[in-house]
């Protein structure tokens, strides 16, 4: 048989089918589910029922939702799905920072059982063993990757985590007496945007520091900003440039050393799978994504999960409850003395944290690493094969490696052609690929970031090349195809005009007729 | 060990050793381990993750897993009679089928041209949610109510530059818990107590406590006792004459028949979405809603997403985009409106189709049959000797029983009804002193008749 080999999909479009909006498929009539009666003996016992509503608590008028027909519903909801470009359908590699990896099929099929998705969470404990166990071994599990002590599942996301390491640290400090003095979080710039946002949420100042020539923050700016007002450190590593802090120990210490706590940001983990740990890096606390690294699919943006660690200094602090095992038996403790509490409603984001179990049940230790090496393989493949299209760039180079992912720039390419990063996402859609920018604000200018995970095969990662090459080629050549791009996508040109004026935008379907048709 | 070497996992294509030759030669390397470079040596781990054995086959993972989880004994197999913020509601087969399509399920964060329909979707997800509380702004989905309250709370003390906010004692305690983590202490938390025999607020203690520093009052309607407040009028009366903002915590699936909080006067509305077409998953399928008016002052407070409908270059085709981007901490990180990232987006979707589905009728007719059906429960179970209806207000789907007449705790209770496959409900005992022997039932249209009269005997047999 002959190999397979790469191929721009020139004559690709995606699904069109000029869908309405649900509002316009109304129906005055139409049924889209029955709702059963309720038997005539409790009607005879009870009435109607309706007069047991306060007056003035009734509503007067039903909600003014359409009125569709089943099938019409299911065609509609599968219409726009098929205007969706799911990780399932391309070669997802150009929203770097977010791990687009596999989602394996089995672990959803695993997540649909009625044992997992029919459970209550205020069920005796005895009838949760096997969803205690989940979390339990997963603990164990995250211990093992990291180095920490003790694991809570409780986080909803990795934002959400890094509030939870922000409580953490305001309450360490409350405890020994420095809360009010310890009021600043030092982040770096190439951190996610959450590490500087979440922490401010907890009062804290935030203090970022930019990057030196070499891509990296130097350990002098670091000491210049540490005193007694510290009271951590949240940073990224690899930054979300792919590039690892080799003096990242350090940092650590010259945060330790000023009395303040370090959190690692562990999002970018999927090139770090058993090569190095947060541990030996001197953390006190981190946090993984269970949707990034740990593979449950992102599901257009979530549910996502997140697994927040501590040393064993900083476990009685922990959000609660956290998963115990007393001989064979599992339970829920919320004696934990130190606590900050509850931080989302019940345990944590239960389906994502069985998808991200089975995830790591079909790889194992030797698998995880696989998945570390391949997808730094996979993004050094790229890197060299990417800084060979004209235009393009790979800022702070410098001779380095990459870890997991790079920030590319398109910077050259603007200048010369005047088509930027966003040109370029329009016209990528053409051939079936997304691609993102970057986080801002943009240190690197006309950024993107690719981050090819372990997922996809060389011949997909080729194809992805000749889409940027194509885009290249058509920037020096042919600008004009880029400037009306997407052709084959869904929609054309979006009007952006009307999203940051309060008179003309719309968050509703009534506000947009309230505001566009019945003026 | 060649046998090994030459394992290519199925989930990592590259893994294939000649594909990986050829990479590494294309980079101009001789092995992987040249791409560590930059990791210092003492950071390197040179153990071996100790893991569990892989289960490499689909096959085994499978069985593995139906092992595991067949350890749950789920509200199918039993009858449960457990609300309190995740609720059994019935889950209709084209919600499973929508967020089950591969199409959703993993696209994440495209532009609004390849990924049109996920825009699409959640604009109507807000639209459709807006008809439900008659407000003409509802966020794409945050974690949970507990955020949605706590992310509601921060907006009305950046928008009235104050620092207290007033609560309602009966929020779960749990969630109380956690808005009081996420405000503090850039903002305070005061309870307001409520009347113990009515359940409702108690308007003198608020009256009290209102103060210029009060932000908001935060309270829940139907409460978390599933207590129909009456006094959101005058609550938010109060609210507004001192400068502060109401909020109303609600349950969505209330709306068909219950006044939304937008029609007694809430400037915000906040609550959950499981209930609209999303299974329990142990508490972990939930999400957060942020409703108010369209009014740019509090639109420029929310930190979540908002999708807007606009057109394109193309006549007849309809557009959509973020709304005030600006705001965002995607935009300006610490500087913008707390944080956004991941969140339940699919859940979203989900509920989006089943309003589609349910349509006005639906959402009417299902709040009726869950009225009645608590209201034949409260019949049943409070002709059990020494079970007793604790508050004296109406009631929607949730309502605390009493059972102090009966001589045995809540705990005991339960377990006896456990025996029986009856999860009984939840033990208020713990959460609310005042409340000892206290247990809060939910029912919702999957309790059937037949499981109600069961619960009455069995009780009877109890105590």
């Amino acid at each position: 048989m002959e190999k397979n080999k790469a191929r721009l999909r020139t004559n690709f479009h995606q699904a069109k089918w000029d869908e309405e909006v649900i509002f316009q498929l109304h129906t005055p009539g139409e049924r889209g589910i029955i709702v059963p009666k309720v038997d005539i003996e409790i009607e005879k016992e009870v009435g109607n029922g309706l007069s047991t509503i306060p007056e003035n608590m009734r509503r007067k008028e039903a909600p003014q939702l359409p009125e569709v027909g089943q099938m019409r519903v299911l065609k509609h909801y599968l219409r726009m799905s098929q205007e969706t470009l799911g990780a399932d359908f391309n070669i997802d590699i150009g929203q770097g920072t977010c791990t687009m990896k596999y989602s394996p099929k089995i672990n959803d099929a695993i997540a649909r059982n009625p044992k997992a998705s029919e459970i209550h969470p205020n069920q005796d404990e005895e009838t949760v063993q096997g969803a205690l166990e989940v979390i339990y071994n997963m603990e164990g599990i995250f211990k093992e990757i990291s180095g920490l002590d003790r694991f809570s599942f409780q986080p909803s996301s990795g934002s959400h985590a890094i509030l939870v390491m922000a409580s953490i640290v305001r309450k360490y400090h409350d405890l020994k007496g420095e809360g009010d003095q310890r009021n600043e979080i030092i982040t770096t710039i190439f951190s996610h945007p959450s590490d500087a946002a979440a922490a401010a949420v907890k009062g804290f100042k935030i203090i970022t520091i930019h990057q030196g020539p070499d891509g990296l923050v130097d350990i002098e700016s670091l000491k210049k900003v540490v005193s007694n007002r510290t009271a951590g450190l949240f940073i990224t590593n690899p930054e979300d440039t792919g590039i690892f802090n080799s003096k990242i120990a350090e940092f650590t210490k010259v945060v330790h050393d000023a009395g303040g706590l370090c959190g690692y940001d562990q999002a970018n983990a999927n090139g770090l799978l058993g090569i190095t740990r947060t541990k030996e890096a001197g953390f006190d606390m981190c946090f993984f994504n269970l949707h990034k690294t740990f593979s449950s699919p992102h599901g257009c943006g979530g549910p996502a999960g997140g697994a927040i660690g501590v040393t064993s200094q900083l476990q009685d602090i922990l959000p609660v409850p956290l998963v115990e095992k007393t001989g064979d038996r599992y339970h829920l403790n919320y004696d934990v003395p130190y606590t900050i509490g509850k931080t989302r409603a019940f345990y944590g984001v239960f389906p994502v944290i069985l998808r991200a179990y089975a995830w790591i049940m079909s790889l194992g230790a030797e698998g995880l690493k696989t998945v570390s090496e391949i997808a730094v393989l996979n993004n050094n493949y790229l890197l060299r094969k990417i800084t060979a299209i004209k235009g393009a760039t790979s800022p702070f180079s410098g001779g380095k490696r990459r870890i997991e992912q790079v920030r590319y720039s398109f910077d050259n390419m603007f200048k010369e052609t005047g088509i930027g990063t966003h040109d370029v996402t329009y016209r990528m859609a053409d051939f079936g690929f997304h691609m993102w920018s970057s986080h801002h604000p943009f240190v690197v200018p006309e950024p993107f970031t690719i981050e090819p995970t372990e997922s996809y095969s060389k011949v997909e990662l080729d194809e992805y090349i000749a889409g940027l090459q194509q885009c290249s080629d058509e920037a020096y050549s042919n600008p004009e195809i880029i400037r009306g791009a997407p052709h084959q996508s869904v929609v054309h040109h979006i009007d952006y005009s009307v999203s940051d004026d309060p008179k003309k935008w719309a968050i509703t379907w009534r506000a947009y007729l309230k505001k566009h048709v019945n003026k | 060990m060649s046998e090994k070497k030459h394992f290519v996992h199925p989930y990592i294509p590259n893994s294939e050793p000649d594909v990986k030759a050829e990479m590494l030669k294309e980079i101009g390397v001789k092995d992987i381990e040249e791409l560590f470079e930059d990791i210092p040596e003492s950071l390197r781990y040179r153990k071996e993750m100790k893991l569990p054995k892989p289960l490499l086959s689909e096959m085994e993972l499978k069985a593995h897993f139906e092992r595991l989880l067949s350890k749950n004994k789920t509200c199918k197999e039993n009858i449960s009679f457990l609300g309190g913020g995740c609720y059994n509601h019935y889950v209709p087969a084209i919600c499973d089928e929508i967020n089950g399509r591969a199409e959703f399920l993993t696209a994440y964060a495209g532009e609004p041209y390849e990924d049109h329909g996920r825009f699409h979707s959640l604009f109507e997800y807000e639209s459709l949610m807006a008809e439900m509380l008659d407000f003409d702004v509802v966020n794409v989905p945050t974690y949970d109510w507990t955020q949605a309250a706590s992310t509601s709370i921060r907006m009305a003390g950046r928008l009235t530059k104050r620092s207290e906010v007033l609560v309602s004692e009966i929020v779960s305690p749990d969630r109380f818990d956690a808005i009081k983590n996420y405000i503090e202490p850039v903002m305070k938390i005061t309870k307001v107590n409520h009347n113990m025999i009515t359940g409702l607020m108690d308007l003198e203690d608020l009256k009290k406590k209102i103060n210029p520093e009060v932000a908001a009052i935060y309270f829940e309607n139907p409460s978390y006792f599933g207590i129909i407040e009456n006094q959101g009028e005058i609550i938010s009366e109060i609210a507004h004459k001192n400068g502060s903002l109401s909020i109303v915590g609600t349950d969505p699936i209330s709306l068909g028949l219950l006044k939304p909080p937008s029609q007694y006067g809430a400037d915000i509305a906040c609550g959950d979405i499981q209930g609209l077409g999303i299974h329990m998953y142990y508490g972990g399928a939930t999400g957060g809603f942020i409703s108010c008016r369209d009014e740019e002052k509090i639109i420029m407070e929310f930190p979540s997403r908002l999708f807007g409908i606009t057109k394109t270059a193309v006549e007849g085709e309809w557009g959509f985009d973020d709304v005030a981007y600006n705001r965002t901490s995607f935009a300006h990180r610490e500087n913008g409106k707390e944080f956004i990232g991941t969140a339940s987006a699919l859940w979203g979707i989900t509920a989006g189709a089943y309003l589609a589905l349910m349509g006005p009728k639906g959402m009417q007719e299902l709040d009726q049959h869950i009225l009645q059906k608590s209201l034949y429960a409260i019949k049943k179970i409070t002709a059990v000797k020494g079970a007793k209806l604790r508050f004296t207000s109406s009631q929607f789907k949730e309502f605390v029983i009493d059972f102090t007449g009966s001589g045995k705790k809540v705990q005991e209770i339960n377990k006896a009804l456990l025996a029986k496959g009856i999860f009984g409900g939840k033990d208020l005992s713990y959460e609310f002193p005042q409340l000892q022997n206290c247990a809060l039932y939910c029912i919702t249209e999957l309790v059937s008749k037949e499981d109600i009269d069961k619960l009455a005997e069995t009780l009877n047999e109890i105590i």
